[in-house]
């Protein structure tokens, strides 16, 4: 197993932004904020830093998305970088970080600093349709097939698996409703996060039904905000500021078919998950019972409840009986899920939140959400529709 | 006044694409065919991914299949949009790897289920006759 080259890396810094539903900064003053803190956090100089990643890459428009890039950055910092990439067709949101680990094993670079910037919650301000799917006018790519037919976010495209999932797995709004009430009580101890007023299972009944069965409470929330995680080479992490959190295994794998209509198989209901989880168990002798916390995807909840499953922690159609009243997913059960909040609570920063809360967790610093029980290994993973990808990380 | 309903959002088209998005014209339902192995395939491609031939072309298929999945949504995305509305993935009675996004129609949302057989109608929104489904009858 040692020879994978994602052993070789460690995460060594993290920054985040203030994380909002009503920016007082522009996207370029948020992602500085996040980046310079993840730079300093390593206890490196912005000359240490010689790579830059980003996902998905500036999609340059109002739709608040990404509206700040890999080559901005570098300009707007100065960065002198040996290489750097941004962009969207990677497995699943962390692919910029998988990009990241990639070039440090080829030895490109031995910091490398990669970023998320969302302004969603301020570019709907300005545009009640702005969405990152549809722009208003004729539709191209893979998902020019939904365009005719008002599936214009992905909380309406996203129903069809949820639905799905729910029928061959009997998942129970119960469920999903214990995932939506978890994130929240996490939140309400993170000061970071956006929504912190816990919420109960009659809340979540109440709350609006957007698209059957999603309900309110079932969607993560847009926000403006920047994550940054500074990757480097375990040689030059040891040098840095924090104790070692050594990248354990990457799963990256796309098996099923790239696509938002014809997944078909288990992966209707399940989407991509299952061939990413596989690969990350086929990198590592560890074990799912090895795993102390998990930051598994809140996109929506039903993402969380199928990679329970995805990630081995129970078997296809025991998530609710895994999740039960929820303790065991709980800050003090045997398996806490999205310690921070998760994007339903803290804000959606797509796998980003939650990779700084891994590390937050992990180095010690949850205040009040810190995990009371002996830390060493958490995973990460990534959800929606054929997007997918999971990474765990061991403090040594 | 009652608010008008958008107009449907439109797929750009292309020499791929052409016949799916247009074969409404005729009350056909098109759908990309190997001529060598028989293979379905979708979205149109030019490029059978079972034996690897190049001679794939649009045929008519029956226009009945089955919903894969589908949600009731409530949420009025833009002013004017009739809610609530069903949106689906139906797979063909041809091949049921083959899906089609669609809004069903013809029938109360809240009676769409699983499995229900559907056949195909189509909507002219300007040169595009969008494929819609609705219950098989009786």
């Amino acid at each position: 197993m040692a020879h994978y080259g994602e052993k070789k890396v460690a995460v060594t810094g993290v920054g985040m932004s203030d994380i909002s539903r009503n920016a007082t900064k522009t996207p370029m003053a948020l992602t500085i904020d996040a980046c310079m803190q993840a730079i300093e956090d390593a206890g490196l100089k912005r000359s240490d830093i010689d790579g830059l990643s980003s996902y998905p890459g500036a999609d340059n428009n109002a739709s608040g998305f990404s509206p700040i890039g890999a080559p901005q950055l570098q300009d707007a910092l100065r960065l002198k970088v040996n290489w750097f990439s941004g962009g969207g067709e990677v497995p699943g949101q962390l692919g910029a970080v998988f990009n990241a680990i990639g070039a440090i094993a080829a030895g490109y670079c031995r910091h490398v600093l990669v970023f998320r910037t969302v302004y969603e919650a301020s570019a709907r301000k300005m545009s009640k349709q702005a969405n990152a799917l549809f722009d208003g006018g004729r539709a191209h790519g893979q998902l020019m097939n939904f365009a005719p037919y008002w599936a214009m976010t992905a909380s309406v495209q996203q129903a069809l698996y949820f639905q799905r999932f729910a029928h061959d797995y009997g998942l129970k709004p119960e469920t999903t409703g214990r995932i939506a009430i978890n994130n929240r009580r996490n939140a309400s101890l993170n000061p970071a996060a956006i929504y912190r007023k816990p919420i109960t299972l009659d809340d979540y009944f109440a709350s609006e039904i957007i698209a059957t069965p999603l309900r309110l409470f079932d969607c993560d929330v847009p926000c403006d905000g920047s994550v940054a995680v500074v990757l480097s080479h375990i040689d030059a992490a040891r040098d840095c500021r924090n104790p070692i959190l050594r990248v354990e295994a990457v799963g990256s794998a796309q098996k099923v078919r790239y696509s938002w209509d014809q997944i078909s198989g288990e992966a209707l209901a399940r989407q991509a998950t299952i061939s990413s989880s596989a690969m990350m168990w086929e990198r590592t002798d560890l074990k799912p019972s090895d795993v102390d916390i998990a930051q598994l995807y809140d996109g929506f909840t039903y993402h969380t409840a199928a990679w329970l499953s995805s990630a081995g922690f129970c078997k296809p159609g025991e998530e609710n009986d895994f999740v039960g009243d929820g303790s065991r997913i709980a800050l003090e059960g045997d398996l806490p899920i999205n310690t921070g909040g998760g994007q339903l609570s803290l804000g959606r920063m797509h796998a980003y939140g939650q990779l700084h809360e891994a590390a937050t967790q992990l180095w010690r610093r949850g205040g009040d959400r810190q995990v009371q029980k002996d830390l060493t290994v958490s995973i990460n993973t990534t959800a929606g529709g054929p997007l997918s990808g999971c990474m765990m990380l061991v403090r040594e | 006044m009652e608010p008008t309903a958008p107009p449907r959002p439109l797929p750009a088209l292309n020499d791929d694409n052409q016949a799916f998005w247009t074969g409404g014209s005729e009350g056909k339902l098109m759908i990309d065919r190997c001529g060598d192995c028989r293979a379905y395939v979708h979205p149109p491609t030019p490029f059978c991914p079972a034996c690897e031939s190049r001679n794939v072309a649009a045929e008519a298929v029956s226009g009945r299949g089955r919903i894969t999945t589908f949600t009731i949504n409530h949420k009025q995305w833009m002013p004017g949009l009739p809610v609530p509305y069903v949106l689906a993935l139906v797979e063909i009675d041809e091949d049921p790897t083959v899906r089609i996004p669609t809004n069903i129609v013809g029938i109360a949302p809240e009676k769409v289920a699983i499995d229900m057989p559907v056949e195909v109608l189509f909507e002219q929104v300007e040169e595009v006759f969008v494929p819609l489904f609705r219950p098989v009858e009786g």
